[in-house]
């Protein structure tokens, strides 16, 4: 109505109760809102219940100020009211409080909803269901695989169709962005595995071995394994948030009806660019593991900043240094296809959108080690029966 | 539309000046906005009128000037005394800003649940009572995302009138809406208004609607830098002598203009 509420809502307001042989008179005064909706309701209430009162005048005349909600409330009373066959009255109602009353309408409050209420289900059912989306999710990686390598075929035989500049683009953004953090991680890993190993093998006098330790380790398996992760974190993640924001924004269904593949055009780049810049940024984790294990060789370990170097070279074998890059590369397909693959997967809201994004994060760190023990394995065969024995 | 009879003052805007480094968006505008009227904002692209608003709604500082809420300057106040302030507004965005991740119900219960000390069930009562006022009984347990446009800015109408706000703000009210469902939306301005008394910003390009929601209309114009025009709808089409404020509701280009749009090239 017309006065306005104060902005620190502490509205005032008074109900005053008047017996009369068989009626009772409730007076209003003051203001009546959402703030002091519960107060006043149970003020009302704890007056009106356990007597039998056959009539029941609600007097608005004073009332100041009243919302939607404080009118909702007093529907509420008259039709409780009413179910204890008491006759109650709205009365004095000015202009503008019929004008809030008519906007309620007591058949919608209690309509059924068209669709019943989400609750969550059953064990039983959560197993079932996640059963079948582990299985749509295979399916559904696999038919893209299908669709990336048609894609990158097609790249293949023809090269003029290849978006160069986004393919730099990317190669920059998960490249070198994201150097300064490999090269920190490398060191820091090489620096706290020379520590480590050295405080064991000084035991027996066996200092010389962890520069051997540290070479061996990064390039076989840390140096691909740790940049790999980083990859996913920084890069798979920011592919799958942008190729899901396009999908919500619509930009995918645009690409589709103006003809473009979205695979070719979208996902093509984006896994090229990775194919590229991991094994490169595998070798900057590599070398600066080496370095990082230096710091500890030659301030800890009494060891010439020459043997240190001489003793991982002669631990390097080239094998070791092409499977690395081969198994980075190898890393780096995988993430950034299920990067784009769950950006894809985005239907519709920012709900979405984050839980694709943690998910090609999640899938890409498992498959990064289900690969990595597929490599192990397969590496150790291709060894022993090959000529590089 | 039926005039509010009194004239109280519910908003001001005091020199209000805006600017982004060298960019000047407007200089010096000032109005009043009065308790139980609808006022509109026109202008073309880019003449700050979605900046105006978001001032006006604490969500932007201008560069100089005031917003005066109950003697409050908002513009300058606490993010407490602001968040008293928006308890007593409700903002329509222009998608509607509906949480995708809740249902129509959880949407409306939010304000609810966090400023008032209802309980569940009142707090169910009141989202039904909405819900039917908007036109959408029945859709609580729906998501945004099965909604249509006109039925989510409905729904969005619904949560910004939650906590029966003093003030309703809404950005580009009838975008991207068919003629219909617009037309729809402005009946529901109207007797909101006149039923809850409740103020009204309404940003919009849209004409008819102009002429038929609102009381009294702003226009702000990007070369002017700052407001053209004030008055009545019906007063502004007949009386303005402004070429630019008679373009626009004539919907006409300025004079000459259609010529030299055909012969460009």
């Amino acid at each position: 109505m017309t006065t306005p509420r104060n902005i620190d809502g502490q509205d005032g307001y008074q109900v005053s109760f008047q017996k009369e042989n068989e009626s009772l008179l409730i007076s209003l005064k003051g203001e009546f809102g959402l703030k002091n909706l519960t107060a006043f309701t149970r003020e009302i209430r704890q007056a009106v219940s356990g007597h039998a009162i056959p009539t029941l005048t609600i007097d608005f005349s004073q009332v100041k100020y009243l919302d939607s909600a404080a009118a909702l409330a007093f529907v509420q009373m008259e039709q409780e009211a009413a179910s204890r066959k008491t006759n109650c009255h709205l009365a004095n109602l000015s202009e503008e409080a019929r004008g809030i009353f008519s906007v309620i309408h007591p058949d919608v409050l209690t309509r059924r909803p068209f669709k019943p209420e989400h609750t969550g289900e059953g064990v039983v059912q959560q197993i079932g269901q996640a059963s079948l989306s582990i299985g749509r999710d295979f399916v559904n990686f696999i038919t893209f695989i299908g669709d990336l390598l048609s894609a990158l075929a097609y790249t293949v035989t023809h090269p003029a169709t290849l978006r160069g500049k986004d393919v730099l683009f990317y190669v920059q953004r998960a490249g070198v962005d994201g150097l300064p953090i490999v090269i920190l991680i490398g060191a820091l890993m090489g620096l706290i595995m020379a520590f480590m190993s050295y405080l064991q093998f000084k035991q027996f006098g066996a200092n010389i071995y962890v520069p051997t330790l540290v070479s061996f380790a990064m390039i076989k398996e840390l140096g691909p394994i740790m940049t790999a992760i980083l990859v996913a974190g920084r890069s798979g993640s920011a592919f799958a948030a942008e190729i899901g924001t396009m999908q919500v924004n619509e930009e995918v269904d645009a690409l589709e009806t103006m003809g473009f593949d979205p695979v070719r055009f979208l996902a093509v780049p984006k896994v090229l660019a990775a194919v590229i810049v991991v094994p490169i940024l595998t070798v900057y984790a590599d070398v600066s593991g080496i370095l990082g294990g230096l710091i500890i060789g030659v301030t800890t370990l009494d060891l010439t900043f020459k043997t240190y170097i001489s003793q991982s070279i002669k631990t390097i074998q080239v094998f070791d240094v092409v499977t690395s890059l081969i198994k980075a590369a190898v890393f780096a397909g995988l993430i950034s296809a299920i990067g784009c693959q769950r950006g894809f997967q985005v239907r519709a809201g920012a709900q979405d959108v984050g839980k694709f994004t943690t998910s090609a994060v999640v899938a890409a760190i498992f498959l990064i080690v289900l690969t990595d023990s597929i490599f192990a394995v397969m590496l150790y065969y291709v060894k022993r029966y090959s000529v590089f024995a | 539309m039926t005039e509010p009879s009194e004239k109280k003052t519910v908003l001001s805007v005091k020199n209000l000046t805006q600017r982004f480094d060298d960019n000047i968006v407007f200089e010096d505008v000032s109005f009043d906005v009065y308790q139980g009227e609808v006022l509109v904002i026109v202008g073309g692209s880019g003449c700050g009128k979605s900046t105006l608003l978001k001032i006006m709604i604490g969500l932007q500082k201008p560069y100089a000037g005031q917003v005066l809420y109950q003697g409050t300057d908002i513009t300058r106040a606490s993010d407490e005394a602001l968040n008293e302030y928006r308890k007593n507004i409700g903002v329509l965005f222009q998608s509607g800003a509906l949480f995708s991740s809740m249902s129509i119900k959880e949407n409306i219960a939010l304000p609810l649940q966090e400023y008032t000390d209802l309980d569940a069930d009142t707090i169910d009562r009141v989202i039904r009572m909405k819900l039917g006022m908007v036109n959408l009984a029945g859709y609580e347990n729906h998501n945004p995302s099965e909604l249509s446009g006109g039925m989510k800015k409905r729904a969005g109408i619904a949560r910004a009138m939650a906590l029966d706000p003093r003030v309703l703000f809404l950005d580009e009210l009838s975008a991207g809406l068919d003629p219909i469902t617009a037309v729809e939306l402005d009946d529901l301005i109207i007797k909101t208004n006149e039923a809850l008394g409740t103020t009204m910003v309404i940003v919009t390009h849209e004409l008819e609607s102009i002429y038929k929601i609102a009381h009294r209309v702003l226009m702000l114009d990007k070369e002017a830098r700052g407001m053209i025009a004030e008055g009545r709808p019906l007063e502004l089409k007949e009386n303005a002598t402004d070429p630019r404020v008679r373009s626009f509701f004539l919907r006409q280009l300025p004079e000459n203009q259609d010529e030299q749009r055909f012969y460009a090239d």
